[in-house]
């Protein structure tokens, strides 16, 4: 019992990393159009920029602090030097292009801190077990992570739904020319929310860093799993990537620690763990499978963001 | 000028030109390793020709028929899992081995072309990409078979008498007659009725489907094709390389074919081939000058994107605008140096 409840924690603190990840990427798809492979990249640059900054300043907080507006910034000139050029074109385009940058900043990282990954250590009052309920301990460093993403995830709410310049986005998602013609700056807009997906995905970054330390390549498999995310969730929508992550994280968590030992109740023991961990890696995919046959748009589609 | 001078005339173009230098290269290369006795080009070669096979088939798919698959390279996954799983087993006929290559990478197409033509668009392209990464997850899963190290292939697929796979000379040729018939057979595929149908589908689905041709069928056949196709890719890269792991069906290798189709020319059936010879000779020049070559290939690839849309064949193709256009383009630029 304590264990299941262990695991749901982890798989919501798995999932809500995700909603990071897939909220700057459902973000920029729904308003400027733009697939971008890049956006693991952006988890790697910011999981390394984190790691890097935390290190000199030899405080954790500071470091990540420092290392979110070095994301942004980067997020931004990506999109100024690169991106911008590609809003309006075909999404074969899209994907070439930032498939392209994904080669480019895996090789740049390679280039400036070597081929070795790159560890963030964790303050002790991070770093210890806490009782959340009474006789559950949990980590205090994923509980953190699920406190934090719980309140970007308001914040982002509040940003969209409540501010004016969330209104200018919802408005530049609708109608780019009506906007600019009414005298906004949609460019700078643009580079704007791009940057916030960036830093949003450098913050998943360097909080998974925490855990398994920064790595080339590292957001490669993340992305593809966020992907799946706002494909069920529907593109587009962030609501739908919030509800899709937890899914996706609950569902992949609480699978792969439980599917196995279920498999041995119907299976024999060898059959059991050669299928098990197959089958438990397939269950997100399956779960988008079933989605898609259900609901080709996903499960909120785009339009009622 | 009249009769064949003019007919002539008309077949030599600098594309023309091109397709055949690279296809009389190809025949010929065997020809100057087996004098040099240096068979580093011609194992270089033979990878070229394999990977523009699964090119080719992904071209079918995403130039004709407009369906963007992020997750073309699981087939050669399989094909070459289905060689290597097989000879493990101590199955080594070729006759066995390079069908059911084929069966099963069709029999996947199928199921994941049934689910994924639901969608279109952007979906399309993120679903392939996510099917393939499962399929990819279940390979790392396979302990039995090397699961992330991948397994050794002993023994190449055996053909009887008939060929002899471990000939590095005799390999090489099958590939470059399985391209030539790849490519013959996505010619005659799209210049068919069946092509024509992928092809308005992909200008307008919605008419065609009004004009009452069920596009859906259509394409799922076209993805089911291109599939098998990329299948035997598959089987033969196992056979090239002796060796298969999961890397084989990696996602970055359905980037790199769709590196290939657009860098060649999309919707042109050369264009694959000569995308594939121009990535992974670049590939081999750059990794020659610096260890982090792909800190250039990645721009590289972002400037093909935003200024040669129809790809080396569509430079090729235009040849004549292009040249106009550069060279008004350098005229103005000195007369306006000229004028100071």
């Amino acid at each position: 019992m304590l264990l299941l409840i262990e695991q749901c924690l982890n798989g919501l603190q798995f999932g809500l990393l995700l909603f990071l990840l897939a909220a700057g990427l459902t973000l920029v798809f729904g308003i400027m159009d733009l697939v971008n492979l890049a956006h693991g990249s952006l988890y790697m640059v910011g999981a390394f920029l984190g790691a890097t900054f935390a290190s000199l300043t030899g405080s954790f907080v500071l470091g990540v602090l420092i290392g979110l507006v070095a994301t942004w910034l980067v997020g931004m000139a990506t999109e100024v030097i690169a991106l911008r050029r590609l809003y309006g074109r075909d999404h074969l385009d899209h994907v070439l292009g930032t498939f392209g940058l994904i080669l480019f900043f895996n090789e740049a990282v390679r280039l400036i801190w070597g081929p070795a990954g790159l560890n963030l250590t964790l303050p002790p009052w991070l770093n210890r077990s806490i009782e959340i309920l009474p006789g559950v301990p949990y980590s205090s460093y994923r509980f953190s992570i699920i406190v934090v993403s719980l309140l970007v995830a308001a914040f982002l709410y509040l940003l969209v739904m409540r501010t004016r310049i969330g209104m200018l986005i919802r408005a530049g998602a609708s109608n780019r020319e009506m906007v600019a013609a009414l005298g906004i700056n949609i460019k700078l807009l643009y580079t704007l929310v791009f940057g916030l997906g960036a830093a949003l995905a450098g913050l998943a970054g360097m909080m998974q860093a925490a855990i398994q330390s920064a790595q080339i390549g590292m957001g490669e498999n993340i992305l593809i799993v966020a992907f799946v995310v706002i494909i069920i969730g529907g593109i587009g929508s962030i609501r739908g990537a919030f509800v899709a992550s937890i899914l996706v994280g609950l569902i992949d968590t609480v699978g792969r620690s439980y599917l196995p030992d279920m498999l041995k109740l119907v299976l024999s023991q060898s059959a059991a763990s050669t299928a098990g961990p197959a089958l438990s890696s397939m269950l997100t995919y399956l779960l988008m499978a079933i989605v898609l046959i259900w609901r080709p748009e996903g499960l909120f589609p785009a339009g009622n963001k | 000028m009249t009769g064949p001078a003019s007919s002539l005339r008309v077949w030599v173009t600098p594309r023309n030109v091109v397709v055949a230098a690279i296809l009389a290269f190809m025949v010929l290369l065997p020809v100057y390793t087996s004098g040099t006795g240096n068979y580093f080009l011609l194992t270089l070669f033979t990878r070229i020709v394999i990977l523009a096979i699964a090119a080719v088939s992904l071209n079918l798919i995403m130039g004709y028929g407009g369906m963007v698959s992020f997750g073309h390279a699981v087939y050669i996954g399989i094909g070459g899992y289905a060689v290597g799983i097989l000879a493990h087993e101590g199955i080594t006929s070729g006759l066995v081995q390079w069908p059911l290559a084929l069966i099963v990478s069709a029999l996947t197409g199928l199921i994941i072309g049934a689910l994924c033509l639901r969608t279109r668009g952007v979906y399309f392209i993120m679903i392939t990409l996510a099917f393939a990464q499962m399929i990819y997850f279940i390979a790392v899963a396979l302990d039995r078979y090397g699961a992330d190290d991948g397994l050794t292939i002993y023994k190449r697929s055996q053909f009887g008498g008939l060929l002899d796979l471990a000939n590095k000379t005799v390999f090489y040729y099958l590939c470059v007659v399985l391209l030539i018939g790849t490519i013959y057979l996505v010619q005659r595929l799209v210049n068919s009725r069946f092509g024509q149908v992928i092809q308005g589908s992909r200008a307008n689905d919605r008419r065609m489907r009004a004009l009452g041709f069920p596009t859906f069928r259509y394409k799922l056949a076209c993805f089911v094709i291109a599939g098998t196709i990329c299948g035997l890719s598959g089987a033969l890269l196992a056979n090239h390389t002796d060796f298969i792991s999961p890397a084989m069906m990696h996602w970055t290798r359905s980037g790199d074919l769709i590196v290939m189709v657009v860098l060649g020319g999309m919707a042109s059936v050369f264009g694959p081939l000569i995308g594939a010879v121009a990535l992974l000779v670049l590939e081999e020049l750059l990794s020659g000058i610096t260890e982090y070559w792909q800190i250039i290939l990645g721009p590289l690839l972002l400037l093909v994107v935003l200024f040669a849309r129809g790809g080396i064949d569509g430079i090729l193709l235009h040849w004549h605008d292009h040249y106009r256009a550069m060279s008004g383009a350098i005229g103005g630029l000195m007369a306006r140096v000229r004028r100071g």
